[in-house]
């Protein structure tokens, strides 16, 4: 289905220009967060409008277009904003990780590895990571020009003096290139390794914050830890149910009234290629944890 | 396989298909026609040509219908559509002082030139059910006389007029902004801030006008004027030189009128806020004046402190379209985030668990020594 009224990709030419000097001007200065003009798209704010655009302003008639939200490419929003850009660019679309150009993502980061020819967008709630430390923008934009990030520092800590251990488990703070602290969007902390040194680019986009940033390849990122509580990303001690894999983050799934649970892959495409190898557990009687 | 939450796509097209069925109703009783939405819930359509920052009453009309009634989907589907629409420019200012009034009060005074013109209003109601509406039937046409060819100047205008007992305004003096083609930033000046206001949530900003009066931020505020009624837009053709009508449009405008500022350099003189909304939209363009000028507090040196006084706080929570995306957006799956949550929130469970069992023995082992 094709909608001939409206411009490739939607967004009209001039303004995927604008979109692309605000990126080009994120690439230049790693993990700044550049304002840029937010138009309205026809999906709500929050719902992945920041990083819509950024990709409607990327994307070309070759591209090959992977979207994800939780990991997963079949979920209601996922689903939404593939059929958007199947509809306005008339792109093709995949559901495997290797085989996209750009993959637009809500709150992961894929497992399979990118490459150079990826870009991988991210959808961005709330750009600032000092927000909620600081409520002013006036204030937060002062302190990124100044590096002064003491008040990050001493968040984390008193988290560790309360419960022990840093409490902030997604959305968790990085530095990109040593200079600029940087909201990963709600990834969990689990994918936090996976933004330093990546080969693909990775560009973050906020609609309603009118923010765009990004972390050009093989950019060193770095998550704020202390010396005496370095930085851990947390898993499940459990195995993927359907696939076996070990090494994934994991989705727990509530499988009955008396609170049996499972654990899955959270990446469906990780977790079907690896079934599809003839990896992956004995499909047997999914739950296998009882609440105590 | 319950884990495998496939479907999604087929999911959703039925919803949407649900959705269009429920749109409709009934379909023994006749459906809305976009006229008779434009002119039985004109005040409707006004509103969501206001916030939706858009004037084209038929495209409202639609909007209302598509979004079954719900003026704030309806403003986003206006807006959604605006965003695709190329700008060709920026209209010359409205001339409101030459406005055909079809409403026209002034709260501060009596009498004033051009008279009080009441207009279609609810204000001098009773709000009693008129059980006769419900029955449909006939309405009489309403009385006329003829028309004023006059056109009333402002209060504000007179009033500055007279030896300026209030602030001149200030025409700007550079490009006008558009928070649709460039970011907002803060401090922000007035026309992005009136821009702003105009898009803005008429609750949203009826709470913040209400709030000034009992007490937040307080700017002693009359009604000036309050005018409803059409005005000429132009825009200035630079290939004949001069200004060209466009058509015309029907704005409401409420200038208020303020407490006064005075200095050892400058004579006491009232203050103004502005209000402007496009259609019928009296309570939006007053809460938006009293909002105007709470937010000038600064300029005059006034103390600030308060919810309406904070233009990084009004500003960005004002448009409706903005806080009900993200407000709902929580509807989105969280799966990821509530998981890491989850499993740190066990992990200190399980610490404070194993603290508390190991004090318990100690305090066992002791009960048992002594």
């Amino acid at each position: 289905m094709t909608a001939p009224v409206y411009n490739f990709a939607y967004l009209d030419e001039q303004t995927k220009r604008m979109i692309r000097r605000a990126i080009l001007k994120a690439i230049a200065i790693p993990g700044y967060q550049v304002p840029f003009a937010s138009r309205e798209m026809p999906m709500p704010y929050g719902w992945g409008t920041g990083g819509v655009q950024v990709t409607a302003s990327i994307i070309g008639p070759d591209d090959i277009l992977k979207v994800i939200d939780q990991g997963s490419d079949d979920t209601t929003n996922a689903v939404s904003i593939r059929k958007f850009f199947s509809r306005t660019a008339g792109v093709r679309t995949t559901t495997a990780t290797r085989e996209a150009t750009v993959i637009q993502t809500r709150h992961r980061i894929p497992e399979t590895p990118l490459t150079e020819d990826q870009v991988l967008v991210y959808q961005v709630p709330i750009p600032e990571p000092l927000r909620f430390l600081e409520p002013r923008e006036t204030e937060t934009r002062r302190m990124h020009a100044l590096s002064e990030y003491g008040l990050m520092h001493v968040k984390l800590y008193e988290d560790i003096a309360r419960h022990g251990h840093i409490a902030t488990t997604y959305a968790y703070p990085v530095k990109v290139a040593q200079r600029y602290v940087m909201d990963p969007s709600p990834i969990p902390k689990f994918d936090n390794p996976k933004l330093t040194d990546c080969p693909a680019l990775q560009l973050f986009g906020a609609g309603r914050e009118k923010r765009i940033y990004a972390i050009p390849p093989y950019t060193p990122v770095v998550s704020l830890d202390f010396d005496d509580h370095p930085f851990e990303p947390y898993r499940h001690d459990a195995q993927c149910e359907l696939c076996g894999a070990a090494d994934s983050y994991l989705d727990e799934v509530i499988t009955d009234d008396n609170g049996s649970r499972m654990f899955v892959c959270s990446d469906t495409d990780y977790c079907e290629t690896r079934r599809a190898t003839g990896k992956g557990a004995q499909q047997s009687a999914p739950a296998t944890e009882h609440r105590s | 396989m319950y884990v495998a939450v496939k479907g999604g796509e087929r999911a959703i097209e039925n919803a949407h298909a649900l959705l269009a069925d429920v749109r409709r109703g009934d379909r023994s009783l006749p459906e809305l026609t976009l006229d008779q939405i434009e002119q039985q819930l004109a005040l409707a359509v006004d509103r969501v040509m206001s916030e939706g920052s858009l004037y084209d009453r038929e495209l409202a009309a639609l909007a209302i219908k598509q979004a079954r009634g719900d003026l704030i989907e309806a403003i986003f589907l206006l807006r959604a559509y605006r965003t695709t629409l190329p700008r060709f420019g920026v209209s010359e200012p409205i001339e409101t002082g030459a406005m055909r009034i079809r409403r026209r009060i002034s709260a501060a005074f009596k009498d004033l030139p051009g008279g009080q013109v009441l207009g279609p209003t609810f204000d001098y109601t009773h709000r009693l059910l008129d059980h006769d509406l419900a029955e449909g039937g006939g309405v009489p046409p309403a009385p006329t006389a003829p028309a004023e060819t006059v056109t009333f100047c402002s209060v504000a205008d007179l009033l500055a007029r007279s030896g300026g007992l209030i602030e001149e305004e200030v025409p700007l003096d550079q490009e006008v902004g558009d928070l649709t083609r460039e970011p907002l930033s803060f401090p922000a000046d007035r026309d992005l801030r009136l821009q702003n206001l105009a898009r803005g949530d008429e609750g949203f900003l009826l709470a913040l006008a209400y709030s000034t009066q009992r007490g937040y931020g307080r700017n002693h505020p009359f009604a000036g004027e309050i005018r409803y009624g059409e005005v000429e837009i132009e825009s200035f053709a630079e290939e004949v030189g001069f200004a060209v009508p466009l058509g015309s449009i029907s704005v409401t405008e409420c200038q208020s009128i303020n407490q006064f500022t005075g200095s050892t350099t400058h004579a006491p003189r009232f203050t103004r806020g502005y209000g402007l909304a496009f259609g019928q939209s009296e309570r939006k363009a007053m809460s938006m004046a009293l909002v105007d000028r709470a937010l000038r507090a600064r300029e005059f040196g006034e103390e600030t402190g308060a919810p309406a006084q904070d233009e990084e706080f009004v500003l960005s929570h004002s448009d409706n379209v903005q806080a009900t995306g993200f407000v709902e957006h929580l509807k989105l799956p969280h799966y990821v985030d509530f998981q890491s949550e989850l499993g740190l929130l066990r992990k200190l469970r399980a610490e404070f668990f194993a603290r508390k069992d190991s004090i318990e023995d100690e305090q066992g082992m002791q009960d048992a020594a002594e």
